[in-house]
């Protein structure tokens, strides 16, 4: 199968810290297009193209644009969320690393069309090392007059800053990206008010994921009816997918919206290793459902995943073969979700641990059908009362597998010998 | 107008209610725990969550404003699984020695367990949040294994004083609210006001409990004298469980002779002393030249936070004791010899709406009497326990007066326990002494009130004095810094820490601004009432003067009544 390659269409070809190669491809050729445009018709395009937000929750665009274009404040702010920090995830790095300036102009139409003049990439803490490329890169596209004061002569300013954390997962969050932007503890803030009503500072912001805002220059340059022939109905465009885990061949590729999972994993990827099966896969992160081998012939859309009770998100493939054991899969991802915790809410501080506890448990041979009860209606509390993303999806790896895998936790409850999770007591 | 329906019966209220509210409106009160109505809204316990139909989560009540339509249910079976569910995760990290507890029968998380009907055994191990038991501090106990990460005690200490002794440290499991480097609270610049108590919905931060002292100095046979501040009459009927602002002198002076206290004296009566020194050595600078703007000293709270934060303008304090310190002084000299009793055998108590008075008496400077003026400071609330613990029935009382020669104190007295008070008391004499003339009306308007920083400007015979009266150690903050700069437009400054004054000091019940209100009222009320309103006009305190003190500012009452204030810049490395 082709790779479609829109928003990696310079991976390898142009030096990423010199805005002039850039713009040997055509780059900037889309913000120059919208700044001849109003705040409304940029939207207008943005809507008409259907772009969905890529970093999970696949909300349209245009309206988190609309949000702030009709709130009242001369300030706005746009923000890139740079904070990577879903385990197996690496489409926002390669992204940054290959292309930044597609990523920056993304974020230049969008204050365009809010009439913003500061933007803010927040870095996750880990990618420091792409700092340098990232500051060479917004220097020579102000070089060029794509960014800074009256930017081509049109006589808007927009210029960008670089942000970082000190490395929490939980930073990603938009509202606690804010905060850690604005120099405190980063915990999220409850809702609403909503960003972009009251965002970073306090001002009318746009916050998107790096793939989102590199998704826009395109629609730009080619039109929305052009964007519109990619993917699907409802979720045009290509999707960047970070397949990690027992394949031949991992890595991030770049396919239309639609492909199916199954020819993904064997077909892109080459399917397991020699005289290994298919145990599971899970999609969209550590806080995705984990499904057997016998659903992954599944369509790869926001709206397809999300039906079949999954979550496309960030586009990560975790691939697992049958050397790996379910109840030790989830409990490590409980183990990064109770580390990753913020604090600030009871449901998830409290909740996350005891997840893990009780996970633990059962791993551990000393676990009851009483413990699987309680994980689900811990799981229900957490899901409808955490203050934040983080809280609501601490516990689909778990609620995912005890409905995919449910014989898996009855060996573990009956305390057949599992050479993983034995194993790791060994270890401890 | 937005119209909503909660729990089926129908309601219009204004556009930014939050559901919380607009239920109250509907005599239904939801559970909440890290909701204070004085503070930011936090929405962390998650406790307060309700069904709104077509949401597919369960929203805080405290935070979500309503909305055209709205149809909300507080109390369905979903809501009240899921409460349940939250406070089994709460409970199962609390010690629950809620018998032993200080604040037994007043804690909020004692209160919602059992309207949850929590009757159910713990579904997780118990896991007691890990802390270190902290009574370094001689104002406040820190029990953070009851903790249950509210936030209310931080806010009140960043954004009310300031100063944030204490903040989150850690995260997830492991958060926990300490003082910064795992310091103790009495290495900290922490100003023993008692906000953080006042906000605590747990027994996390509780008053230090002095009791027992008290009990073994009337145990011993000592000569137990007790002084009660001027707030003391209008708040401690609440402690008892009485409505914010019934004033009950009468009663608690008859419950302390129960209790066992020899002598019951009015600390109005030393308000109205500080009053003749703090008023005249004004007067003093501002004729000659000294040191201006003079900044009231009676606040300990204030005075240690100066010399932490303006050790270099320690010069503006006023060199005035505070009136428990006062107090203290003449006690063991001029009273203990007309009393003929030996000043070692006298146990001096205070009894304070304030926790930052029992740092205050311990102070060294605080011995001028050859003794510890002040042996012991008990709060309100210390108070409350032990005229529970004798058994008193308080409502059947007779009003009993106070004892003689300090049982009188006037209007200006009563008033300072209140912002504002210390500098209307200080104007009604400073005005006559000034003008020789009798002021028209008593009543300074511009420095009542509740503005965190209120100004005024004083015609004393064409002598135009600005004054400035703060409350809040944030403002008070602001006020330092234009002294700081030398740019304070003021000439005398009144700071008191806590919000409200006295009557909101952290030795009370706990406040909100509305309970305030009612004690606001009731403290000018008092004032109204009493026969003499001016300090100078107290025939006592003028007696004290002519027996033993000598003048205002003379050699004696620079002794007993005056004091020194020390750098502690060290505290803020």
């Amino acid at each position: 199968m082709e790779e479609r390659q829109i928003l990696l269409r310079n991976r390898g070809k142009i030096n990423p810290r010199k805005a002039s190669e850039y713009i040997a491809t055509g780059g900037y050729e889309a913000l120059k297009r919208a700044l001849s445009m109003t705040g409304a018709e940029i939207i207008e395009e943005l809507r008409l193209a259907g772009l969905r937000g890529r970093g999970g929750a696949g909300f349209p665009t245009f309206r988190k644009i609309q949000f702030a274009y009709d709130a009242p404040g001369d300030v706005k702010y746009i923000v890139c969320n740079a904070d990577e920090g879903e385990p197996g995830t690496n489409k926002d790095r390669i992204l940054l690393s290959c292309d930044p300036c597609a990523v920056f102009e993304g974020m230049a139409i969008v204050a365009k069309a809010v009439n913003a003049h500061v933007g803010f990439i927040y870095l996750r803490a880990e990618y420091a090392y792409l700092v340098p490329v990232l500051e060479q890169a917004l220097e020579s596209s102000r070089e060029e007059h794509c960014l800074g004061n009256n930017i081509m002569g049109s006589g808007f300013d927009f210029d960008i800053k670089l942000r970082s954390g000190a490395g929490a997962y939980v930073c990603g969050e938009e509202t606690a990206l804010f905060e850690s932007i604005e120099g405190k503890r980063g915990e999220p803030r409850f809702r609403p008010p909503f960003p972009g009503i009251s965002g970073l500072f306090g001002k009318p912001t746009v916050l998107n994921n790096v793939e989102t805002l590199a998704n826009i220059a395109p629609i730009f340059r080619n039109g929305w009816e052009w964007y519109r022939t990619i993917g699907t109905d409802n979720s045009p465009g290509t999707k960047l997918f970070t397949v990690c885990g027992n394949v031949k061949r991992r890595g991030v590729f770049e396919f239309p919206m639609g492909i199916n999972l199954k020819d993904l994993i064997y077909e892109v990827c080459g399917g397991m290793e020699e005289g290994r099966e298919l145990l599971a896969v899970q999609t969209g992160g550590a806080s995705g459902a984990i499904i057997n081998a016998s659903q992954i012939d599944m369509t790869l859309d926001i709206d397809q995943v999300s039906n079949s009770g999954g979550r496309l998100g960030c586009g990560t493939i975790l691939v697992m073969d049958d050397r790996n054991c379910i109840i030790d899969i989830v409990r490590n991802n409980l183990e990064f979700f109770k580390d990753e915790s913020c604090g600030k809410c009871t449901p998830c501080r409290e909740g996350g641990t005891r997840l893990y506890q009780l996970i633990c448990k059962i791993a551990e041979g000393r676990g009851s059908i009483r413990d699987i009860e309680t994980i689900e209606d811990l799981a229900e509390t957490m899901r409808l009362t955490a203050l934040c993303g983080l809280g609501h999806s601490t516990a689909v790896p778990v609620t995912s597998s005890i409905q995919n895998f449910y014989s898996c936790y009855l060996r573990h409850i009956d305390r057949e010998y599992c050479h993983v999770c034995s194993e790791e007591d060994d270890a401890v | 107008m937005i119209n909503l329906t909660i729990d089926g019966e129908a309601i219009a209220v204004e556009e930014g209610t939050t559901i919380l509210e607009a239920a109250r409106r509907l005599n239904v009160h939801i559970p909440t725990l890290c909701h204070h109505e004085d503070q930011a809204v936090k929405a962390v316990c998650r406790i307060c969550v309700v069904e709104v139909e077509g949401q597919r989560l369960l929203p805080t009540a405290c935070s979500m404003p309503v909305s055209e339509g709205m149809v909300v249910k507080t109390a369905s079976p979903k809501v009240i699984k899921a409460r349940k569910n939250i406070m089994e995760l709460i409970l199962a990290r609390h010690p629950q020695d809620c018998l032993v507890c200080s604040k037994n029968g007043k804690c909020q998380l004692q209160k919602v367990a059992r309207d949850l009907n929590m009757n159910r055994p713990n579904r997780y191990e118990r896991d007691v949040r890990e802390s270190r038991f902290d009574d370094s501090s001689p104002s406040i106990v820190r029990d953070m294994s009851k903790c249950i990460l509210c936030g209310r005690c931080v806010e009140a200490c960043t954004k009310g004083q300031g100063i944030t002794v204490m903040a989150k440290e850690n995260r997830g499991y492991g958060t926990a609210v300490v003082p910064p480097y795992g310091k103790k609270l009495v290495d900290t610049c922490c100003v023993n006001c008692g906000q953080c108590i006042q906000v605590c919905p747990v027994g996390a931060l509780s008053i230090r409990d002095n009791t027992d002292e008290v009990y073994d100095q009337i145990a011993k046979g000592k000569h137990v004298v007790a002084q009660i501040a001027p707030s003391v009459r209008i708040t401690l009927a609440e402690s008892l469980g009485y409505a914010p602002g019934t004033v009950t002198t009468g009663k608690i002076i008859h419950a302390m002779r129960k209790i066992g206290f020899s002598k019951v004296f009015d600390s109005d009566f030393t308000a109205d002393l500080t009053i003749m020194e703090e008023g005249n050595e004004f007067l003093n600078r501002l004729k000659n030249g000294g040191t201006l703007p003079m900044m009231t000293s009676c606040c300990p709270a204030w005075v240690k936070y100066c010399e932490t934060y303006g050790y270099e303008q320690l010069s503006h304090l006023s060199s005035a004791k505070s009136p428990q310190q006062m107090f203290g002084a003449v006690i063991k000299t001029y009273y203990a010899k007309k009393a003929e009793i030996d000043p070692k055998n006298i146990c001096s108590v205070s009894v304070m709406p304030c926790t930052a008075k029992k740092f205050e008496c311990k102070r060294s400077e605080m011995c001028d009497s050859g003794y510890q003026d002040v042996d012991i400071s008990i709060t309100v609330e210390e108070l409350a326990k032990m005229i529970r613990t004798a058994g008193i029935h308080f409502d059947d009382l007779e009003d009993q007066e106070f004892d003689s020669p300090f049982g009188l104190g006037s209007g200006a007295g009563q008033i300072f326990g209140t912002t504002g008070g210390v500098m209307e008391a200080a104007l009604r004499t400073v005005y006559e002494v000034v003008t020789g003339e009798t002021l028209p009306r008593l009543e300074f308007d511009q420095v009542r009130g509740t503005e965190g920083i209120r100004e005024a400007e004083i015609d004393l015979n064409g002598m135009k004095v600005r004054v400035a009266v703060v409350h809040g150690l944030s403002n008070a903050r602001k006020v330092l810094d234009e002294v700081k700069a030398g740019t304070s437009p003021y000439q005398f400054i009144e700071v008191m820490a806590c919000e409200g004054g006295c009557i909101g000091g952290g030795g009370n019940a706990p406040k909100t601004r509305r309970i305030l209100a009612e004690r606001r009222r009731a403290i000018y009320e008092e004032d109204r009432s009493l026969p003499i309103r001016k300090s100078h006009e107290n025939p006592y305190v003028q007696r004290l003067y002519e027996e033993y003190l000598g003048e205002p500012l003379g050699e004696r009452s620079h002794k007993l009544l005056h004091t020194t204030y020390h750098s502690r810049r060290d505290l803020l490395r």
